[in-house]
């Protein structure tokens, strides 16, 4: 056997790194470790002189195992396997050690502590590449069909771009028609375009495509495989109608006795029919029955439907259908829910009758909505002479979410534009500070102000009936201070609007457990790296778009639609993906069958064989977790890469004794004596 | 000039005994062992003095099966007496490998054992509490006992050991296999456990399904079903994380394998394998209902560690002292007697 020469490399990364640790003394010391053969400190390890010195140093200096110091092997791990591998040397033989996350940026004011803590981590890294083995990654073809979950704007922009670009897709919408929070809208900000009108185009196209297979009323159940190879279970709820026979034509709808609340479409101040469509524009255009309300499945009675159905389409024993799908790739465009405004006893809404939320808002001005596009208050016909809105309603608070919704301030302008529009009332917006970045936001709120709409900078602290001076009965009166003038003002107004929060979904978390994903704190779609990878996910081939990762307006989510897509077609394109080698593998000579294993994996890789006694890892569904390896009692399951002895050496070597001087001295656990 | 038969000894620790009565258990072929061997030193068996291994050259001895753990100067002194006169030092038995049930006494230290002992134990008669004296004056002169340690060892954290016969008892097919071995001379690398690289599982008849634990019953609170693996059914049974080579004795007769034969090829702590991985299928949705499977185990701690306390990865903390000198600290956990049996 050939002798061990590990190269190691201290990256300054410019000041991150080099302005805590002491990146000379540690590449000095390092070079003391055992079985290292060269110690360097560099500028730059990911730049490509970086990289081509590891290369050279491969060839020249016969190097066997290579640890960079540096950075979160999320970011450069695939860099400098990379570059191990053009210089000939296995990739899996190349270990990082995060010397800026774990040392340099968590100690900024402690040079001397942070560079012992370099080491540390260094020693445990030299450690555990010297157990390292050589590794190939799995190669699989990628199933052509793509998977995108939501059928808002983001999902509708996702599925059409895959599919003229040629390849299928399985679009999956919850509710019985595609178009998501948009098609509710009235007007787009800042140009005031009819939601509508940009929409309904391109929902007709995904409706239409050729190469788009739409599955509405429908939700994912179950996920299985890995990137390239998903299998993927759909319930496709029973709508009651068979679609192939049923025109759209809208008769059962219109003679359907029900009267139904619509709290999703119309966001509760409209209603619709047991049988029904949601919207006029709605893709596809098939009704559905809301079995729930229905009078037929109260009583047995009614039909009503059936009896005027031209076609004969109405179908009550419809049941609902499984579909199994395969998919290579699957985008998340699960979209948001707006924050309930319940939270916020003190803002009255569902107390006082005229405090509206921004959706009620948003169909009360829609030509389409319950009220034609007439801005009145709850009795449905009084116009309002004033009007306040209300911003951050459960954004930027920390008893709700301490993050900024980013759409509320546009949209709130949007809103008072409409509301002088169409009522000429006086509007105030009660804000904490007007964030109106990106094109052409900016000459809107310019135009709001120079509509003469008023502007009041402080958080609201009620909203109350209770009047206190002349002038304030019969009103709502919104008490803020002014932080401008630094006066409490009270106005009274006869409509609030309360521009709620965006918020995750609220199955958001199953939703990332169903598909293998990760959520952040606030409960969005965790993306790979926030600046350089916002579409793709921890979990390859799956990625997001939209307000599922966080709030974002329109352009953004559709800009994210077409990213995801891109990514996407990438794979499709590369026809073969390469799967990470980090797997558990069982030595099956050596397993009794015990069965410990067998239901913790989250991926369904672990499959018990009868006849043979043992159980065994399916390496393509395996994604390396380490679950079973580390539940094995007779630890005869091993996680590659991350073998026993390669984790026992890191630690033995993190509890490097940094206080002792003596070149490669470590502590180590001993019995005490008596 | 006759060959010389190999010497072999046997010498037994702190130990209840069970280990010498095993080697018996040979029957016939005990016999047999006599022939091949020499035996040079069977305090047990056989009227031998230390003194008459002290007087052996060293290396004299070509194998010694060393039983029991190491808790006394007097252990120590023979432990270290039987390596330098011994070529091939053999680990017998489970309180030689792992410390076994002597070893519990790792949960306290010496003062709390021998204030229970000696003075608050329910069945403790000692009115005058007269404590065990390392020096004790006697009118024909002085006596003297080893000192007793605070804590308890295995064989190898005191001396080399060249292998080792897991088991509380050894079975006497194990302890006739490294018998054989040694005779032929067809010896495994040193260090190697003699024994079996699987598990009691492996042995077990039971059938086994996948593992989800609602509650852990004490032996005598269910009867079995004679099929069905004891784990599924809710019993302690440590043979999946036990080396295999027992034949699955406990499990055959409707009891959970207490763990003797030690972690299997390769663990390095059975205790904490066996947590980790009953730990991952305890059935329970919510930390409260997990919380409530766990209180139907008492003395987690004893059933996971039985056999292996002084060989697992829990020590006691020690100390560097500024002079270089390890000092222990003392543990504070101490076993409480219940109050109700204290009077």
């Amino acid at each position: 056997m050939t002798e061990n020469r590990v190269g190691v490399y201290i990256c300054h990364c410019g000041h991150n790194i080099a302005g805590t640790v002491d990146v000379e003394e540690v590449a000095l010391w390092a070079a003391g470790l055992p079985h290292v053969a060269v110690s360097r400190d560099y500028k730059f390890m990911c730049s490509s002189l970086g990289q081509e010195l590891v290369e050279a140093d491969i060839k020249e200096q016969h190097l066997t195992h290579v640890v960079v110091a540096a950075c979160s092997p999320h970011m450069h791990e695939p860099t400098f396997r990379q570059a191990c591998e053009r210089a000939g040397l296995n990739p899996y033989l190349f270990e990082m050690a995060n010397i800026r996350e774990h040392a340099s940026w968590v100690h900024p004011n402690d040079r001397a502590a942070a560079t012992d803590k370099a080491k540390a981590i260094i020693s445990g890294s030299v450690r555990r590449v010297l157990e390292l083995s050589p590794l190939e990654p799995l190669r699989a073809p990628i199933h052509e069909t793509t998977l995108v979950v939501g059928g808002g704007i983001a999902g509708i922009n996702t599925a059409l771009e895959i599919a003229n670009a040629g390849h299928p897709v399985v679009l999956v919408e919850r509710e019985p028609s595609i178009g998501g929070h948009m098609a509710q809208f009235d007007k787009t900000f800042p140009t005031l375009d009819c939601a509508a009108c940009i929409l309904t185009p391109k929902m007709f196209e995904v409706g239409m495509h050729p190469n788009i297979k739409l599955l509405t009323y429908s939700e994912v159940e179950q996920v299985d495989g890995y990137v390239g190879n998903f299998t993927v279970r759909i319930r496709k709820k029973a709508r009651k109608i068979n679609t192939e026979l049923c025109t759209g034509c809208g008769d059962c709808w219109g003679r359907c006795p029900a009267k139904v609340v619509d709290n999703i479409y119309e966001a509760g101040i409209g209603y619709r029919t047991a049988i029904y469509r949601q919207f006029p524009q709605a893709v596809p255009k098939y009704p559905v029955i809301d079995v729930e309300t229905c009078i037929y499945y109260k009583n047995g009675k009614c039909k009503a439907c059936e009896k005027f159905c031209p076609t004969g389409a109405i179908d009550f024993d419809q049941e609902d259908e499984i579909i199994l799908m395969q998919a290579g790739n699957i985008v998340l465009a699960t979209g948001y829910d707006l924050f309930d405004a319940r939270r916020i006893p003190a803002y009255g809404y569902g107390r006082l009758a005229n405090v509206f939320t921004s959706m009620e808002f948003e169909r009360l001005t829609n030509a389409t909505g319950p009220t034609g596009g007439k801005v009145v208050l709850r009795d449905g016909v009084t116009a309002p002479e004033s009007v306040a809105i209300i911003h951050c309603v459960g954004s930027r608070d920390k008893n709700y979410n301490v993050y900024c919704s980013a759409t509320c301030c546009m949209a709130a302008l949007k809103f008072a534009h409409l509301v002088k529009e169409k009522t000429n009332a006086e509007v105030y917006n009660f804000y904490i500070d007007m964030r109106t970045a990106f094109k052409d936001y900016e000459a809107f709120y310019i135009r709001l102000m120079e509509e003469g709409t008023h502007f009041i900078r402080g958080r609201v602290a009620e909203v109350t009936d209770a009047a206190r001076i002349p002038g304030e009965e019969g009103k709502l009166i919104v008490q803020a201070e002014d932080t401008l003038v630094g006066k409490q003002r009270r106005i009274p107004v006869d409509m609030v609007i309360l521009m709620g929060a965006m918020e995750p979904k609220d199955d958001a978390k199953e939703v990332a457990y169903r598909f293998g994903i990760g959520c952040s704190e606030a409960g969005f779609f965790t993306e790979r790296h926030p600046k350089l990878d916002p579409v793709a996910t921890m979990s390859e081939g799956i990625f997001i778009a939209g307000a599922c990762q966080g709030p974002k307006d329109i352009p953004a989510t559709v800009g994210q639609g077409a990213a995801a897509a891109a990514r996407v077609l990438s794979l499709i394109g590369q026809g073969v993906v390469e799967i990470e080698p980090v797997r558990a593998v069982i030595d099956e000579s050596r397993c009794s069958g015990c069965r410990i294993c067998n239901n913790l994996c989250p991926y369904n890789a672990i499959d018990y064989l009868e006849e043979e006694g043992v159980s065994r890892v399916n390496a393509a569904l395996c994604k390396g977790c380490g679950t079973c390896v580390a539940a094995c009692p007779s630890q005869v399951i091993q996680g590659q890469h991350y073998t026993f002895d390669s984790l026992m050496s890191q630690i033995e070597g993190l509890l490097y004794d940094v206080g002792n001087n003596q070149n490669g001295h470590v502590r180590v656990m001993e019995p005490e004596p008596v | 000039m006759a060959e010389q038969k190999p010497k072999l000894a046997l010498y037994w620790a702190s130990s209840c005994g069970g280990c010498e009565i095993s080697v018996l258990a040979v029957h016939e072929k005990i016999l047999d062992v006599a022939a091949a061997f020499d035996i040079v030193f069977w305090p047990c068996a056989m009227d031998f003095k230390e003194e008459d291994v002290a007087a052996m050259d060293d290396g004299e001895v070509d194998v010694c099966l060393f039983n029991g753990a190491i808790r006394n100067d007097d252990n120590a002194h023979m432990a270290h007496l039987m390596r330098r006169k011994s070529k091939v030092l053999v680990a017998y038995g489970s309180c030689a490998m792992e410390g076994c049930i002597p070893g519990l006494a790792n949960f306290t230290d010496r003062e709390h054992m021998m204030n229970f002992i000696y003075h608050d134990s329910p069945s403790t008669d000692n009115p005058e509490g007269i404590e065990p004296q390392m020096r004790t004056t006697v009118p024909e002169g002085e006596l003297t006992l080893p000192e007793f340690w605070n804590t308890v060892k295995t064989l190898d954290q005191v001396v080399p050991v060249d292998y080792y016969l897991p088991g509380c008892p050894p079975e006497a097919k194990w302890t006739l296999a490294a018998i054989e071995a040694i005779l032929s001379g067809q010896l495994p690398p040193p260090g190697s456990v003699i024994g079996m690289d699987v598990t009691v599982c492996d042995e077990c008849s039971r059938t086994r399904s996948e593992k989800h634990i609602k509650q852990f019953y004490r032996p005598y609170e269910i009867i079995p079903e004679p099929d069905i693996c004891l784990l599924d059914q809710g019993l302690f049974c440590a043979g999946i994380a036990t080396r295999a080579g027992c034949g699955a004795l406990c499990p055959q007769v409707n009891m959970g394998c207490r763990g003797c034969y030690g972690p299997n090829e390769g663990v390095v702590d059975g205790g904490a394998k066996l947590i980790s991985a009953l730990a991952s299928v305890v059935d329970g949705a919510t930390p409260e209902e997990i919380d409530a499977v766990l209180e139907t185990l008492p003395d987690p701690a004893g059933y996971f560690y039985r056999f292996s306390l002084p060989h697992s990865l829990l020590r006691r903390t020690h100390l560097v002292g500024s002079n270089g000198t390890r000092t222990v600290e003392k543990i504070t956990a101490t076993p409480q007697l219940d109050p109700k049996l204290k009077d």
